[in-house]
């Protein structure tokens, strides 16, 4: 027996919120099947089992919000036979589905019934130890109730009154509106990507550097190259950078993995993040897997799909948590050099600017070439310059034999 | 608590009755039985418990003893230690000091210090508590420092079907049982059952059920809290109401349902506040169901004086219905 839990979908999520069951109890799934449908600040995300076997039992109900950490579901291993006596799980502890995520909030504990997370209050607002336990079971954000208890304290009673009002305009909504599918909530989008953002800046010592490459050579062989192809599978330039980033790393391993308490892991396999700005103001950077051994047509094709699903709000869980490196394009229409902020736990950041024409020195001689401003940000907890700059020279040297990518 | 219900007829009867019946049944079950005490004999018991019982089983059963605690209850120490089924009597708990030593270092520790060759199978019955202007050497409440000791057992019988059941459980114990009676306690009447017989002494009781507050109480300051729940009920307050019953061991799961239940909770302890039984019960309820209260947890304790004589003072001094109704309306927020 096997618990599904909710996963964290990137380092800043706390908790999810399970909009959709894609299996029920009985169904049999394979590892990598997406199962269920979460919410969380980045919108919806589709989840993935690792586990094959049976759905035994669904823990969480639908619209539940729940601590990364929670088991959803049981799932029965192949051949494991149902156990006689039930395992125990703990009831999930909800959080409040209205809270919005507070920098100043301590981290989430995880899912213990002994220990329930602690609501988010104004200081000097008395809550009463059953009135948090309430609070919490029926995801009541505690800055929402008005205390009536001694000293304006807030009572078992005063979160009762606010669960009744919060639940009552749930009750009309039509079950045809709720299984739409879930969309991308922008506000709450920003509100994470300030989080994270401002995480980074806090924490991570970046260093900056520029490097230009000449990228004739990748558009001559693309033009080529895309002659012959249909319109929908043409290779756009951006694909060219992230294959070169991720073979770079092969000699590079210091710039690909995660930094976590205090120390730095790097990660074996290579998952690109892709930074897909998202129409309304919304940006999310989820992965491309194992993008050093993609050949780059199927590099291509994955990465149509993947901007296409961010941008409906369909991210995968796996893709939102999985990227070791970021790379970021502003593409055509956008400036010729940019410096990213990294991502934490990720310890990287590749900017591409766009390609522009601009005299070039070949062989002694001026001419005109295609040239591209890359840029590292990179976490001086890990790396130093010197490695940055060869990394950054090592991304140039594969770039100008495109065949090879 | 499995009290036998009453399935016969019931007598009128007072709480003194029903402890001499106890006593009466004792005597008459197991013949290693006898009580020993000052004035148990002659006089009758200081609060005339033991009247007639010299006349009805002779002086060998009744014994009347000098004034000396800590001889007296030594000797029922040695009794016992020697297969005998003693029942020391105590004229009120301020007089069981001159017996702590016996008590505490013997009774309490014989057990333990012979290496289980040696059990004390005593019970110690004595008066506590105030309200008869007996003045301060002779109304405290000191069961909660008798509480505090481990090897002993702690029995505080509020009604009259424990005033005449718990005492046979108690002689059956391997080990000593101090019974308190509150001395407010001895002219209450009721209806007992003829057939009224031992019950256990390791439980408590839920005396009124209720939804809003847990009131702990024990000994005499039940009946107080019984009234306060009575007043606070006219008053859209349903209070639920615990005889602690036992106070050494106590019983933690029926007080934590209840609190659980109710979310607040009130200790009523004749005891003074400092360090009293009402502290350890709060206290657990703080380790024990902290995430249910929805409010501070109260105490209706006596007051940090010697307890005074004039009726006045004395009633001032101690737990009484109205402090118990204030103090719930206090936790409530309906102050």
């Amino acid at each position: 027996m096997v618990e599904f839990r909710m996963p964290s979908l990137g380092a800043d999520m706390e908790a999810g919120t399970l909009v959709e069951w894609l299996i029920k109890p009985g169904d049999v799934v394979k590892r990598g099947q997406v199962v269920a449908v979460v919410e969380t600040q980045k919108g919806a995300i589709e989840i993935e089992t690792f586990q094959a076997g049976r759905i035994d039992k669904v823990l969480v109900d639908l619209h539940s919000k729940v601590p990364v950490g929670t088991p959803l579901a049981l799932i029965l291993a192949e051949g494991e036979e149902k156990p006689a006596v039930a395992t125990a799980v703990p009831p999930p502890a909800a959080v409040a589905p209205t809270a919005a995520p507070s920098l100043e909030r301590p981290p989430m504990a995880p899912a213990r019934p002994v220990s329930p997370v602690r609501p988010r209050v104004a200081p000097g607002t008395q809550v009463s130890p059953a009135a948090r336990r309430l609070a919490q079971e029926r995801g009541i954000d505690l800055s929402t109730v008005t205390g009536s208890g001694r000293d304006g304290a807030i009572t078992y009673a005063d979160v009762e009154r606010r669960a009744a009002e919060v639940m009552a305009p749930a009750v009309p909504v039509a079950p045809a509106e709720r299984k739409r599918a879930p969309t991308l909530d922008l506000g709450a989008m920003r509100v994470a990507i300030a989080a994270a953002m401002a995480r980074s800046k806090r924490e991570i010592p970046h260093y900056y550097l520029e490097h230009q490459v000449e990228v004739t050579a990748c558009e001559r062989w693309l033009a080529e190259k895309n002659a012959t192809l249909p319109p929908e599978g043409r290779l756009l330039f951006g694909a060219l950078p992230i294959k070169a980033v991720a073979l770079a790393i092969r000699r590079f391993p210091a710039f690909n993995g995660f930094y976590r308490d205090n120390k730095f892991a790097p990660s074996p396999a290579v998952h690109v993040g892709v930074a897909i700005s998202i129409r309304g103001g919304g940006l999310a950077a989820p992965a491309l897997h194992d993008v050093d051994q993609l050949p780059l047509d199927e590099l291509m094709r994955q990465m149509r799909d993947l901007i296409q699903r961010t941008r409906a709000g369909r991210i995968r869980g796996s893709e939102m948590s999985d990227p070791t490196i970021t790379v970021s394009s502003l593409g055509e229409r956008g400036v010729e050099t940019l410096y990213g902020i990294i991502y934490p736990p990720q310890v990287a950041i590749i900017g591409i600017g766009k390609a522009v024409v601009r005299p070039w020195v070949i062989d002694g001689a001026i001419g005109p070439r295609s040239v591209i401003t890359m840029t590292l940000s990179g976490d001086h907890r890990v790396t130093d310059g010197h490695a940055g700059a060869l990394f950054l020279a090592e991304i140039g040297k594969l770039l100008q034999e495109p065949e090879k990518l | 608590m499995k009290q036998e219900p009453i399935k016969t007829e019931a007598i009128e009867i007072t709480y003194r009755e029903a402890v001499r019946e106890a006593l009466r049944d004792a005597i008459k079950r197991d013949e290693r039985v006898f009580l020993m005490g000052e004035d148990v004999g002659r006089y009758g018991g200081c609060y005339a418990v033991s009247h007639g019982l010299l006349a009805q089983f002779g002086p060998e059963r009744i014994r009347d003893t000098p004034l000396s605690e800590s001889g007296f209850t030594g000797a029922g120490i040695g009794a016992a230690m020697a297969g005998m089924r003693p029942i020391v009597e105590v004229m009120t708990v301020n007089f069981s000091l001159l017996a702590l030593d016996q008590i505490l270092n013997t009774a309490a520790t014989v057990r333990h210090m012979s290496g289980n060759q040696f059990g004390v199978p005593l019970v110690i019955r004595m008066a506590t508590g105030a309200g008869r202007q007996l003045a301060a050497q002779h109304s405290h409440s000191l069961e909660g420092w008798y509480a505090h000791v481990p090897g002993i057992k702690v029995l505080a019988p509020a009604t009259l079907e424990d005033a005449r059941g718990m005492l046979w459980t108690a002689l059956e114990d391997p080990d000593p049982v101090l019974i308190f009676e509150n001395v407010m306690l001895y002219n209450m009447t009721g209806k007992l059952a003829t057939d009224a017989g031992p019950v256990d002494i390791d439980k408590a009781a839920v005396r009124r059920p209720g939804r809003d507050i847990s009131l702990i109480a024990y000994g005499g300051s039940l009946w107080k809290t019984l009234e306060a729940a009575t007043t606070l009920a006219g008053e859209g307050i349903e209070a639920e109401v615990i005889d602690l019953r036992s106070l050494r061991p106590l019983d933690d799961a029926t007080i934590m349902a209840s609190v659980a239940k109710t979310r607040h909770a009130i200790i009523v302890d004749e005891g003074w506040r400092t360090g009293s039984l009402a502290a350890e019960v709060g206290m657990r309820i703080v380790e024990q169901a902290f995430w249910s209260l929805d409010a501070p947890l109260g105490r209706v304790c006596s007051e940090e004086v010697p307890i005074p004589y004039p009726r006045h003072l004395e009633n001032a001094a101690i737990p009484q219905a109205t402090k118990i109704v204030a103090a719930v309306k206090a936790a409530l927020g309906r102050a």
